[in-house]
């Protein structure tokens, strides 16, 4: 595969909600690629949409959730359209998922190694005593002390930290190309939290595979991603490299996100704050969905909704974007 | 304890004592996790316990906020309990404005105590009862401890709380559920000011919230904290949130303090091994695409505790001493602070 095309490729996704009250369009024209062994970091507010656009790239929409427009190719193959059985042999194989609690994750009533091995099978024409090899030497790769003996526990005998490791080894069982992770580290402590960040990267750059991390925790981001998508109400506002986005951002929005953190090394009396809060999906303004909670919000942001649109070294979505001025 | 770390902390309260409101002392609080009485007497299983807190000591002084940090199991959340009474300790003793707490719940003084501290906890949707509308919520306390008695009254000084935290007075009439999780948050907050406490115990208030509602909590709650010279005690796990809202931060680790000091000193010069680690591992914007090492291991089994500093499994600096003596929190260059290794000056 060349360099040049991306590895996953979303276009125009739309994904829709029908309800007994009309339809409710969760996500809306949300187009962006990732390359093989790129990391994109997917931040936004509880609402935004983050999580539901990494379900619907591993088709694990919740019905009654349809996606209504657009497409997803995964090395150039779409893959929105695959009917269920297809769908899932490519789900762990070629895309890997780790989501936010480890715990339901696993199958409490199965061992570990038991769980690797059906995992390894599934994808891969191994043995039984090969997939337990392979199984062993995943556990190893992620960390875990003493592999041989944890691959027969449970996974109530782990500690959440290292339950979070198998997870990832269940995720890498069969080399998947790509890697969605839903909020990996939020049930952790931080510094569980930074052993788990570090392994992630390690690995996919070991096996080449392209991340999507979706979280709300701008630090992660920040010592993760090569490129950063910033959503608000169902729709990518800004994206662009991370150092840009953390540092330059062009959107109000990213900019009052990054202010509302509080720093590490500066003080602060107050901190900025977007008053306000995401609206409802069946409430959502007219022209540029932020414009209620904009302090640079002029007549054309209530009529018209911005597109996304160079500005700077990233692309933002705002008829007023902050430029040049320090963010 | 060692003798000499008691009269340090004694002659350290005498000398604050004006501005002191809460002290508390030794503290210690451990629960009964014994296997049920039947399977103790087939398997001769012993009884056992989880010391959750042990030997906590702090001060916290009038219109100051103390923070409390720490990772999951280290005992914060259980001391924010036996501050304001909800738990009983096992041994210590908390004082309040000079008087022993524990005694005073016990007797004709509880409701006093009570309408004078208050407590915020973290998860806005499970600590209101959402079938009571929120004048109900919020005017509870002032009906419980008969500070209005009159229906209009009522209305009127529930509204007034609520302006305070910045809500409208007219929400009064609607329930939990039409407000969001910060909206939620601020509903609790104007609840636990209804009975004009002087000290809050905050346990978490914002980990359940988004950023940018986080901050808008965390500018109210210090807004309030200028306006009414309100005492906290914040417990997190986000450092980040401390650095913002503390005057001083108490670092736990398995139930013990290992370090206490004051905010500027405790970021910029970090002394104990594990505040070091906690520093170290936060995630930093300023970081970005930068790769580290973060430190190995975690935090053991409360339940089975490693012997003398319960951190040197993990400490990059332990040696004999640590794994068998169990450091005291003593006063070490301005800072208080448990570790073998600091005192050495190995560090």
């Amino acid at each position: 595969m060349s360099s040049s095309a991306p590895l996953l490729d979303v276009r125009h996704l739309r994904v829709e909600f029908p309800t007994r009250h009309g339809t409710l369009r969760a996500l809306d024209d949300v187009s962006f690629d990732i390359r093989a062994g790129e990391v994109l970091g997917v931040v936004g507010e509880s609402g935004a949409g983050k999580s539901l656009t990494g379900a619907a790239i591993i088709g694990l929409l919740e019905p009654p959730g349809r996606i209504a427009a657009g497409e997803i190719r995964l090395e150039g193959e779409r893959i929105d359209q695959l009917p269920p059985e297809a769908m899932r042999r490519i789900r762990g194989r070629r895309i890997g998922a780790i989501f936010q609690d480890p715990l339901t994750s696993l199958n409490p009533l199965y061992t570990v190694g038991q769980q690797l091995v059906e995992t390894i099978r599934t994808h891969l024409p191994l043995s039984a005593a090969q997939a337990r090899e392979r199984a062993i030497r995943l556990l190893q790769d992620t960390g875990i002390p003493a592999a041989e003996a944890r691959i027969d526990h449970y996974p109530h005998q782990f500690s959440g930290g290292m339950r979070q490791r198998v997870v990832i080894a269940l995720a890498l069982a069969a080399e998947p190309r790509l890697i969605v992770a839903d909020e990996p580290t939020t049930a952790l402590d931080v510094s569980i939290q930074a052993q788990i960040i570090a392994l992630l990267k390690r690995l996919c750059q070991d096996h080449g595979a392209a991340v999507m991390l979706v979280t709300h925790d701008m630090g992660v981001i920040a010592e993760t991603s090569d490129r950063v998508a910033v959503m608000y109400a169902g729709r990518i506002v800004e994206i662009g490299p991370v150092a840009d986005i953390i540092h330059r951002p062009a959107h109000p929005y990213t900019v009052g996100l990054m202010g509302s953190i509080p720093a590490m090394h500066e003080d602060r009396e107050r901190l900025l704050q977007i008053d306000g809060a995401m609206p409802r999906l069946n409430a959502i303004p007219s022209g540029c969905a932020f414009h209620p909670r904009c302090h640079r919000a002029v007549e054309r942001c209530q009529r018209e909704r911005p597109e996304l649109v160079d500005v700077g070294a990233t692309r933002a979505a705002c008829w007023q974007p902050v430029t040049g001025e320090a963010a | 304890m060692t003798p000499g770390s008691t009269t340090t902390a004694a002659s350290a309260s005498d000398s604050t004592s004006a501005a002191t409101l809460v002290e508390v002392r030794d503290l210690a609080r451990r629960f009964d996790v014994s296997a049920p009485w039947l399977n103790r007497v087939l398997e001769r299983r012993p009884h056992q316990f989880v010391h959750a807190v042990d030997g906590v000591s702090f001060t916290i002084e009038r219109g100051r906020t103390l923070a409390l940090v720490g990772e999951s199991g280290c005992g914060k959340s259980t001391v924010a309990r036996l501050l304001v009474g909800l738990y009983q300790p096992s041994a210590g003793s908390v004082h309040f404005d000079g008087r022993d707490t524990t005694s005073d719940f016990a007797g004709a003084e509880a409701r006093t105590l009570r309408r004078r501290m208050q407590m915020i906890f973290q998860d806005p949707y499970a600590s209101l009862n959402p079938r009571w509308k929120v004048l109900d919520i919020v005017g509870e306390p002032l009906l419980e401890h008969r500070l209005v008695t009159d229906r209009a009254e009522l209305a009127q000084r529930v509204g007034e709380l609520l302006q305070s935290v910045g809500l409208a007075a007219a929400d009064v009439q609607k329930f939990p559920h039409q407000f969001s999780g910060g909206q939620r948050q601020r509903i609790s907050i104007a609840r636990a000011l209804a009975t004009q406490p002087e000290f809050l115990v905050c346990d978490e208030p914002t980990s359940a919230l988004d950023v940018s509602v986080q901050a808008q909590v965390l500018n109210i709650m210090k807004d309030l904290q200028r306006e009414r010279g309100l005492t906290y005690l914040f417990i997190s796990h986000n450092l980040a949130v401390v650095r913002h809202v503390a005057d001083q931060v108490g670092v736990m680790y398995l139930g013990r303090l290992v370090e206490l000091a004051d905010k500027r000193a405790l970021f910029e010069q970090p002394r104990h091994p594990y505040t070091r680690m906690l520093l170290d591992a936060i995630p930093d914007l300023r970081r970005t695409g930068q790769t580290r090492t973060p430190v190995q291991g975690e935090v053991p089994n409360p339940l089975n505790p490693p012997s003398g500093c319960s951190f040197h499994p993990r400490c990059p600096l332990a040696n004999a001493r640590c794994r068998q003596e169990r450091p005291a929190l003593q006063s070490l260059g301005g800072v208080r602070i448990a570790c073998h290794a600091v005192e050495e000056g190995r560090s």
